[in-house]
């Protein structure tokens, strides 16, 4: 059977229960509400998993190439004699493997949100929001042109504030939603430039024919474009530095990455879809898009490169300090995208050298599962204690065990022990980056280590160290809609790792050799290990298990951690030196300097806003001069100056 | 040619028509508001239809007076925003003395624009635009117990003479270096002699004027605030957009031999009109005077798409005015229910708003969504079109102002947002019942905000028409 004329149904099912929802949802409908938009994501779920299959193993490929296709498209606008705006459906690996994960991920989030947000006064409203949201993702992945990818772009930005500020009762929610709002839109504001510079020379929205005229040297487009050049910079660069603007901005790059850890005000299953697996990841999903463009010009590249690395290396660093469970994943997100843009960065345009592409989209796989799975681990954590602060939390594993193991799945998935998924993704990852540059392969390196051990940190603060009674009235778990989810990802994240994404999503479609070199990775699964050893030694106290472990690693964890009182030295070194010195003060310019920044920014304009308040002063004869004052500077200018 | 009279002047006489028969109600009867205002409501409605059927084309009194498929789309268009603000002013009006007097004013203004759109001839030009402004003081003086409407009557007249006064003698300096007012005739004499560059610039100030381009604006926020919502909606979308309209046209056929000088001022007074609008919207607690700054910043981007000089610039123009005539009513409609049911204008009121009113709450986003700019609302493609067409002549810098300032837009119009829905308030404004009129506007206003986005062929239809200008 062939699933292609069906695919228009993936976006469109969600949509209409977002429809359904949205209007009858509170008023006929509203315990079933839940039932019903968890069904819509189920049937295109499944509908994605059936185009996943025919696509990679049935027809998508042609003499050993992945060929892009399109199975859906008509002219919507025809806007100027030259420039047509289509709707369309792209596929090709890059969407159809987003397509999967996105609708799974959202899926299970639902299936979560059924016990996670029962007895919510307005549960109806939630799920209609959640289909919203997931439409416009799809939507944003299967587009075929550049303007409708920014249409559902936006519509991602609307969707996800409607969600992150969905208790609108609590301030700091309204003020995360509408900051969450405003930087990506600001970042937005360079992906909408970069689209007219790029689709102005290139003469086209339609991804494959922007593509194909911008990496052929003899097209007259790809001429007109790196000719055209502003502050020394060719117009081309400009288009894409621009573009992944828009993209750093949905992914929480340096520096518009502020709003993320704010948008955790938003309800937890929320945060597993949105600051996981889908929003975050478009802006990695949108430089894949355009790819090849990326690579032919090299130069924005570079930016993507930088920034990403720093991007990771900086949040991993913030993850260290923060107490707020759900803002340690915050930055741990924003640490994880970073290693996709770069790996993006280092990549070249085929064949072996197209490695990092292929580990950027293998991470970005593995990490939905890994990521949400956390996520919904928080939520039923924040569930249990009614508190996102570490300080709350200790010794939970006896009250919530399921919720306790899948959680440590996601751990040392994350931290890239083998042989969680993590491990094989960021395997590719610094390998990729070890063949084409060395600086940033350091930093991830060292960025693995540091992963290694907050994560550990965030784990054992709430699954061990101190014992903590639950409230009387304590619910466990949750139902078991709660715990299906997390099951399912905890098996994912176990297993992910072993899907053949190098075979399947790669530059230019055709498969890549891939082997786990021993040597290579010990250095980074030792480095992890060492993260987790500290944070056992810091962060899993009053406990016997701890001591078990300890000797299960034998004599050498003793005399080196106790006997030559390297313990005491490195408690010294972390809490004393690193703390104080380097996470504490980039948490604080992080929240003051590029923070304070955007805030000044906005604070600016209310100032300038209000000096000029006094020229509107009421008054006609003033109007009168004014407007004379205008005409003769008008004259004056352009009749002796500019003629 | 009598017969060419009737087909090409059809808009214009059914008009007349219409006020003939508003006098004679008024001085033969003594009908009830009510049955008055669905009789002319109806009336209306038979106009916007007229003015789609037999659509024509040529000239009349040696070139005096143009018709063709762009003017009598751009009429219909003013047509319909006309029965809208007539739907939605029901709940003032129902109660107003001089129901009928309003009526008669502001369709007079209406036939004047009709002629400006039709004018071939800088004297005709004239005489329409003078016939759409006068009446409007008096319409924004039909508060009549309140001092502020009376004021803004005063401010608006003063000014408008004031303006007409220069753009008169911009008019009579290009006369003296052409010597011709018609339109076809002066533009090959034109070139870039200093005179008629300056008789430019005061004939371009004229528009600005109307339009509210910084620093011609001032007169804006103290008539929109003062005048009754219906005349403010009036004045920031009929009376805004028909300038706009014709603005366009001249720009591009009369005075195309000062392309370079033009281009160059709508860049500047583009981008002063966008960040200006916009430091003022950010400020207002008025709901009225911020809707006032905001549509001056709208025309802001307007003035982007003009300055792209195309066939792409007009057809983006047209389709973004008719958007914005929706949205803007959208807004406006919801502002004067609120207004004429319990005399609130101010943002803060508007607390809680959704707690009440949750269907008038919602139309007010929607249509400030629109307004911003986000899809999938009409606005959005509007500004992206308009946006386009500007960046035809490659000026990034342009268009990186006016992108920056869309985001400071979102932030003033969001504000709002988050007053309806999510602030608290002790007392909000209690539910309102709304007649079916004016609900029947805000659903045309809805309609128009998803429809004209979504649904391409009207884009189509309006670039189709440009291109053989």
């Amino acid at each position: 059977m062939n699933i292609y004329p069906y695919i228009s149904l993936i976006p469109l099912i969600p949509f209409i229960a977002f429809v359904l929802l949205g209007l009858f949802g509170r008023k006929y409908l509203n315990t079933l509400s839940g039932i019903i938009g968890t069904f819509a994501l189920g049937v295109s779920a499944f509908l994605s998993l059936a185009t996943a299959y025919q696509y990679f193993f049935v027809d998508g490929k042609v003499d050993g190439v992945f060929r892009q296709m399109i199975p859906l498209k008509y002219t919507w606008l025809q806007f100027s004699s030259n420039l047509s705006i289509d709707m369309g459906i792209l596929l090709d690996p890059l969407s159809v493997m987003m397509l999967v994960v996105v609708t799974f991920v959202s899926l299970m989030v639902h299936i979560f949100s059924l016990g996670y947000m029962k007895g919510e006064e307005r549960f109806a409203t939630y799920y209609s929001f959640l289909s919203l949201f997931t439409f416009s993702m799809l939507g944003l992945v299967l587009s075929s042109n550049i303007f409708q990818i920014y249409m559902f772009w936006e519509l991602v930005g609307v969707s996800s504030f409607l969600l992150i500020g969905f208790y609108f009762e609590k301030p700091s929610a309204v003020a995360a939603a509408k900051k969450a709002f405003i930087v990506t839109r600001f970042a937005d504001l360079g992906f909408l430039i970069g689209i007219l510079i790029l689709s102005f020379h290139a003469e086209t929205l339609d991804f494959q024919t922007l593509i194909a005229r911008l990496t052929d040297p003899q097209s007259s487009q790809l001429l007109s474009i790196t000719t055209a050049s502003f502050l020394g910079v060719s117009m081309l660069t400009w288009g894409l530095v621009l573009v992944f603007a828009g993209g750093a901005g949905k992914s929480a790059m340096f520096p518009l990455h502020i709003w993320l850890p704010d948008a955790m005000e938003g309800p937890t299953p929320v945060s597993a879809l949105i600051h996981a697996a889908t929003m975050v990841v478009a802006g990695v999903f949108l430089v894949g898009r355009l790819f090849p463009v990326f690579v032919f010009d090299g130069a924005a590249l570079i930016v993507v490169t930088y920034v990403g690395a720093f991007s990771a290396l900086l949040a991993a660093i913030i993850a260290c300090t923060q107490t707020d469970i759900k803002r340690v994943l915050a930055y741990s997100t924003m640490s994880q995208i970073g290693y996709m843009m770069f790996a993006m960065g280092v990549s070249g345009k085929g064949g072996e050298e197209g490695l990092g592409y292929m580990a950027s989209m293998f991470h970005l796989f593995t990490h939905a599962f890994f990521k949400s799975l956390l996520f919904l681990g928080a939520g039923a954590v924040i569930h249990l204690v009614h508190s996102n602060d570490m300080k709350d939390m200790g010794g939970l594993r006896k009250y919530m065990p399921i919720t306790h193991i899948t959680f440590l799945i996601a751990c040392l998935a994350i931290a890239g022990i083998p042989p969680f998924a993590g491990f094989f993704s960021k395997e590719e990852i610094l390998l990729a980056a070890f063949h084409s540059n060395k600086l940033v392969f350091f930093v991830a390196l060292f960025t693995s280590g540091l992963t290694a051990f907050y994560m550990f940190r965030l784990y054992f603060s709430i699954f061990w160290n101190k014992e903590t009674k639950p409230h009387s009235d304590s619910h466990g778990e949750g139902p078991i809609s709660m715990r299906i989810p997390l099951v399912i990802l905890g098996a994912f994240a176990l297993l992910a790792g072993f899907a053949p994404i190098a075979k399947l999503v790669t530059p230019d479609g055709r498969e890549i050799e891939t082997h786990i070199d021993v040597l290579f990775s010990l250095t980074p699964v030792l480095l992890a290990i060492t993260g987790i050893l500290l944070a056992l030694r810091l962060y899993k106290k009053e406990n016997d298990i701890a001591d078990k472990i300890a000797t299960a690693f034998g004599g050498f964890y003793r005399s080196a951690f106790k006997k030559f009182y390297i313990d005491e030295l490195y408690l010294f070194v972390t809490h004393k030196i690193v703390f104080n010195l380097v996470g504490k003060p980039s948490a604080w310019i992080d929240k003051n300097i590029i923070d304070g920044m955007m805030n000044k920014l906005a604070e600016g304009t209310a100032k300038v806003s209000f000096e000029i308040k006094g020229l509107q002063s009421g008054k006609v004869q003033g109007y009168a001069l004014y407007f004379f004052l205008g005409i003769m500077g008008l004259s004056a200018l352009f009749i002796y100056i500019l003629n | 040619m009598l017969n060419d009279f009737f087909i090409l002047m059809k808009q214009e006489l059914v008009l007349l028509a219409i006020l003939f028969i508003l006098l004679i109600i008024k001085v033969g009867n003594d009908w009830s508001n009510e049955r008055l205002l669905n009789v002319i409501n109806a009336l209306l409605l038979i106009n916007v239809v007229a003015g789609f059927i037999m659509p024509a084309e040529g000239a009349l009194f040696g070139d005096m007076f143009k018709t063709n498929g762009l003017i009598t789309l751009e009429k219909n268009i003013l047509n319909v925003g006309t029965l809208i603000i007539s739907l939605q002013s029901y709940s003032w009006l129902k109660n107003h003395k001089h129901l009928s007097e309003f009526y008669m004013l502001m369709l007079s203004t209406l036939l004047g624009m009709f002629y400006m759109l039709s004018s071939g001839n800088l004297l005709m030009f004239y005489l329409g635009l003078e016939l759409s402004s006068i009446p409007l003081a008096a319409m924004a003086n039909f508060d009549l117990e309140k001092r502020k409407s009376s004021e803004a009557a005063i401010k608006f007249i003063l000014s408008s003479a004031f303006s007409s006064g220069l753009l008169l003698f911009g008019v009579s300096l290009l006369y003296g270096t052409t010597g011709t007012l018609s339109f076809t005739e002066i533009t090959p004499h034109l070139t870039n002699a200093p005179l008629q560059i300056f008789a430019f610039v005061l004939i371009l100030a004229g528009f600005s004027f109307k339009i509210s381009v910084v620093p011609f604006h001032f007169w804006t926020a103290d008539v929109y605030e003062g005048s009754p919502v219906a005349v403010t909606s009036y004045l920031s979308v009929i009376s805004k957009g028909a300038v706009l309209f014709v603005f366009v046209s001249i720009l591009y056929t009369v005075f195309k031999p000062l392309a370079d000088v033009w281009y160059n001022m709508l860049f500047l007074l583009s981008v002063l009109t966008i960040v200006i609008g916009n430091l003022f919207a950010i400020r207002q607690d008025n709901f009225k005077r911020f809707l006032a700054f905001s549509s001056i910043a709208q025309v802001g981007f307007i003035l982007v798409g003009i300055s792209g000089s195309s066939p792409l610039g007009t057809a983006s123009v047209i389709y973004f005015v008719l958007i914005y005539i929706f949205s803007n009513l959208g807004a406006f409609g919801v502002v004067s229910i609120v207004s004429a049911l319990t005399g609130k204008e101010n943002i803060s009121d508007y607390k809680a708003f959704y707690k009440t009113n949750p269907l008038l709450s919602w139309v007010l986003t929607i249509a400030l969504f629109s307004l911003a700019g986000v899809p999938p609302t009409a606005g959005f493609f509007g500004k992206f079109f308009l946006l386009i067409a500007g960046a035809e002549q490659g000026n990034y810098v342009l268009i990186s102002i006016a992108a920056l300032n869309m985001v400071i837009s979102f932030y003033y119009y969001l504000r709002i947002v988050k007053s309806i829905f999510m602030d608290p308030n002790e007392q909000p404004i209690e539910k309102l019942t709304v007649p079916w009129m004016p609900k029947l506007a805000l659903f045309l206003c809805l309609a128009g905000i998803v429809v004209i986005g979504l649904w391409s062929t009207i884009y189509e239809y309006i670039y189709s028409l440009s291109i053989g200008l």
